[in-house]
């Protein structure tokens, strides 16, 4: 924006002062010459004067209209308010049985509610933190009291591809948690990224239980 | 060439409008209009104030709560609110709390489908969801009432002539058509006797064919009980819900007024710098 | 461009050189909006609304691309997309409005810039193909917006496709299979909403495309101005930029304050409410009126009452309502004969006096008459009027310009432009 403001005010300058010098001037062609020199060097010398301070304010005035109005023309391209709206959901876990997890769509995106077994919540536990692409611990991922309950969103880190392993029958992987077939990514049992491409655990959304049996997502 | 052409098709267009003006008057004189019972017993919409009137005005929340009670268990019973959602009444000065509870307690439930066996079912609404409709479909409606549609009101006081006034007057328009007389003092079924309003509709002035099939809804002072002590005439009742539609139909005017303001404040000073430009400019130059 | 004194572009620095030798699109702009290009010194505000047009018709396509991100062409959805919108969507009751409105004052502006034209004769040589130009860009403009008002599906929407493809089939023979043709059913439907939107979308691109050709076709003589004396020496004009720039600065201050008070305060003004009303194929609304830009053509349409056919035989040779149809459209395809109706070698209606008063008297009240009877329903008095006003419209273009021009005496024009300016004769140098 300040680039165009500046061409546009010191374009105005020197054209000013050419048409002034020519309506002087007995031979149009010579006088332009002279003009289009004299007017730029006066430009440069004379500083800002009263006139080229109106006219940089009027343009200035322009550039920060013609801003102004893009920024709504910009902002409607974010999510509206009825978007928003389903930006929070609550699910009721009631019915999951231990080893069960069932797929979800929050902000149109899939989430898996797994109901951890004690076995998998062992073996989660029993891995060396320190030896994970993404270090983080089971009870870095759930609620305390709730450690059972892993709710991952069901995008796959590395390119977005939806991971297998949350409905029954579906290949969980070499880590027994979830397995992406797009590119072969193995998450473990607290759903964290063990062998593959993707750079990072499957990703927590916020949530929280609002009671025993339901939870908040979002 | 050119110019005998356009004379002949000037001469054939007027000369068929002259015709036709000759055509309008002898008609006129030979079988004169006959004057309606519209036209003679419409009235306009009375006169009613709002906070929200005019370049500077904002919406009172009170009134606008007070309104989506009225509209709530009065109108909501056959009136749908298609485009309104529960989440919108945080506008009108209410909680996520209370929002959600207004959504919860909303008499119709929304439509929806049972998880275990995929019956048709209905469940509590959440704030996302629109105002639920009192009826499922047009048939419905209409089965519901007499053959007559109840129009959706998310859009009434901007689909109607006059607004929120029309609201207003049409809520409290309903008159006994027996011995009513107009401003001029002619007694409407004297001068059309063929106009009496036939079973099932109801004699309002304000209304376009002047029978309306709605019912009179607000009969009686008293009929919602306000929570915040104001007394519920029935005038107060017509002129909170009017408010009330507004908004439902323009959510967004505070914005568009005071976005309105900014700009024109802008402008104004664009303006002045532009015309103080321009004279600069054309200071050396006559014209 | 135009004229042997016409400033001519010269590149600063290397980049703007390496540029003007390979595209020389910057030279072009130069010449064509800047100071490159001599315009009479005596232009006075009518002459702003030329580009305020353009301006007008920027808004249109800006606001419009952003729309149609969120609008759905369906005959169930689009009325809720754009309730949508107006409701949901981030600074979307804003981005509607003004679209809405905009149209309104595109139409202002352009019938500004017509009457012009118009008034100071314009349209006459050598500027006549600025002037078809013009014409082609109002059709193209008359399509657009109607098209436009359908979409939002409302009542007017609806009734109005209903209405305007009903004019087709007053043609004879092939009206009715041209109706469905247009529509892509018998009456407006999801085929007729769907290709509306496209045409809606692809039109606006064709008017700019057409602005060029007149934006060019202006060049080759350049402008015309008020006393309608050609340009006869460099003193006649000042380049366009920056006295020109400058005052279109301004009136593009004073048209946004007015388009800005409408939009922002009284959005709803310009249009009807029953378009709030869904559309509903089986009940028209009591009293259906086009847009108001489109009201004078409605009133002509309306006017015409008596078939035209062989007097005491009942033989038809024009219905009614297809001569109301030929009517509309004849009262803007005349337009476009205009340059040669009107022979008079004066350009300003300020130097003819005959010209002036059927101008002032005639016309301008006929058309005022005709916007206001369109809109009206039809009694009597509304029809008379209309029909009254109408007729003088066609006599005024058709019978009483070409005459005039060949009887009047103008006034005595100024020898130059600077004289008419200054008072004062050219200097015998220049």
């Amino acid at each position: 924006m300040s680039t165009v403001k500046k061409t546009k005010s010191t374009a105005k300058k020197p054209a000013v002062k050419k048409a002034a010098v020519k309506k002087a001037a007995a031979a149009p062609v010579a006088a332009q010459v002279t003009a289009s020199d004299n007017g730029h060097h006066g430009a440069e010398g004379s500083g800002v004067r009263r006139r080229d301070f109106i006219h940089i304010a009027a343009v200035s005035f322009a550039g920060v209209g013609a801003a102004a109005v893009a920024m709504p023309l910009v902002s409607q391209m974010s999510a509206s308010a009825d978007v928003l709206a389903l930006a929070s959901i609550e699910v009721d876990v009631a019915a999951i049985q231990p080893g069960q997890a069932i797929k979800t769509s929050w902000r149109k995106q899939p989430v898996f509610i797994r109901n951890l077994t004690p076995a998998e919540i062992e073996e989660a536990n029993k891995v060396d933190v320190g030896s994970l692409r993404d270090p983080q611990t089971l009870a870095d991922r759930t609620k305390p009291g709730k450690e059972n309950w892993l709710i991952t969103l069901g995008v796959c880190t590395h390119l977005g591809c939806v991971p297998l392993g949350a409905a029954a029958g579906e290949v969980k992987g070499e880590y027994g948690g979830y397995f992406c077939p797009c590119h072969g990514s193995h998450y473990d049992t607290a759903a964290r990224i063990r062998k593959g491409p993707a750079p990072l655990n499957l990703a927590v959304p916020e949530f929280a239980f609002i009671s025993d049996t339901v939870v908040k997502i979002g | 060439m050119v110019r005998l052409i356009a004379f002949l098709v000037g001469l054939f267009f007027s000369g068929m409008l002259l015709l036709g003006l000759g055509d309008t008057v002898i008609t006129a004189i030979k079988e004169p209009a006959v004057p309606s019972v519209e036209a003679e017993f419409h009235e306009e919409p009375l006169p009613v104030t709002f906070a929200h009137d005019g370049p500077l005005g904002k919406y009172d929340r009170g009134q606008l709560q007070r309104g989506l009670k009225v509209y709530s268990e009065v109108c909501a019973a056959c009136h749908s609110l298609k485009l309104v959602a529960f989440r919108d009444f945080a506008a009108l000065g209410y909680s996520e709390e209370q929002v959600k509870a207004l959504a919860k307690a909303w008499k119709t439930e929304v439509p929806s489908i049972n998880p275990e066996t995929g019956e048709p079912a209905t469940r509590p609404a959440i704030p996302a969801d629109k105002i639920p409709s009192p009826f499922a479909n047009e048939v419905a409606a209409r089965a519901a009432n007499n053959n007559a549609l109840p129009p959706d009101l998310s859009l009434i006081t901007k689909a109607r002539e006059g607004g929120p006034a029309y609201v207003y007057s049409l809520l409290l328009g309903y008159r006994d058509q027996a011995g009513y007389k107009n401003e001029d003092g002619k007694e409407l079924l004297k001068e059309f006797p063929e106009a009496a309003t036939p079973a099932g509709l109801h004699f309002n002035p304000w209304f376009a064919n002047l029978n309306i099939a709605m019912a009179a809804p607000i009969v009686s002072d008293d009929q919602v009980t306000y929570d915040d002590g104001t007394k519920a005439t029935k005038a107060q009742m017509a002129e909170d819900v009017s408010a009330f539609l507004t908004w439902a139909a323009e959510p967004k005017m505070e914005n568009r007024k005071s976005a309105g303001w900014a700009a024109l404040g802008f402008l104004l000073v664009f303006t002045v710098l532009a015309w103080m430009s321009y004279k600069t400019i054309w200071a050396d130059k006559k014209h | 461009m135009s004229f042997p004194w016409a400033q001519e572009y010269k590149p600063q620095g290397t980049v703007s050189k390496w540029v003007d030798e390979r595209l020389p699109l910057p030279r072009l702009v130069y010449n064509a909006v800047g100071a490159g290009y001599p315009v009479p010194r005596n232009l006075n505000y009518f002459w702003n609304f030329g580009v305020l047009a353009g301006v007008a018709l920027v808004i249109q396509i800006v606001t419009g691309i952003v729309l149609a991100m969120h609008y759905y062409a369906s005959v169930d959805g689009a009325f809720n997309s754009v309730e949508h919108i107006m409701r949901d969507v981030n600074s979307g009751w804003f981005v509607r409005y003004a679209h809405m409105n905009g149209a309104s004052f595109f139409f202002i502006v352009v019938y500004i810039h017509i009457f012009r034209g118009l008034f100071y004769g314009s349209y006459k040589a050598p500027r006549e193909m600025i002037w078809l130009l013009g014409v082609t860009i109002f059709l193209l403009m008359m399509a657009t917006a109607f098209m436009g008002y359908v979409l939002p599906w409302g009542q007017m929407s609806f009734w109005g496709a209903q209405v305007i493809t009903g004019f087709f089939s007053a043609i004879p023979l092939v009206g009715e299979p041209l109706r469905q043709l247009l529509l892509g059913g018998f009456a407006p439907d999801q085929a007729a909403l769907n290709r509306f939107f496209s045409l809606h979308y692809l039109l606006p691109f064709v008017i700019a495309g057409v602005i060029i050709l007149h934006i060019w076709a202006l060049h080759i003589p350049g402008s015309s101005n008020p006393t309608g004396v050609s340009v006869k020496s460099e003193q006649d004009t000042v380049p366009f930029h920056p006295y020109y720039t400058a005052k279109d600065g301004f009136g593009l201050g004073i048209f946004l304050i007015f388009f800005v008070a409408v939009t922002f305060f009284a959005p709803n003004m310009l249009g009807h409410p029953d378009n709030y009303i869904p559309a509903n194929p089986l009940s028209t609304p009591a009293h259906i009126v086009p847009e108001w830009y489109f009201l004078p053509f409605y009133a002509i349409l309306k006017a015409f009452t008596v078939d035209f056919g062989i007097p005491f035989t009942g033989i038809i040779l024009i219905p009614a309502k297809l001569m109301g149809v030929l009517a509309m459209f004849g009262s803007i395809l005349l337009l476009f004969f205009l340059p040669w109706l009107d022979t008079s070698p004066v350009r300003s209606g300020h130097y003819r006096p005959l010209f002036r008063k059927f101008f002032w008297y005639g016309l301008i009240p006929c058309i005022v008459i005709l916007t206001y009877c369109g809109g009206k329903p039809p009694y009597t008095q509304w029809v008379v009027l209309s029909q009254i006003a109408a007729a003088y419209y066609f006599a005024h273009f058709l019978i009483i310009l070409p005459i005039v021009s060949r009887i009047e005496r103008p006034l005595p024009l100024p020898n130059s432009i600077t004289e008419a300016v200054t008072g004062k004769p050219l200097p015998a140098a220049a």
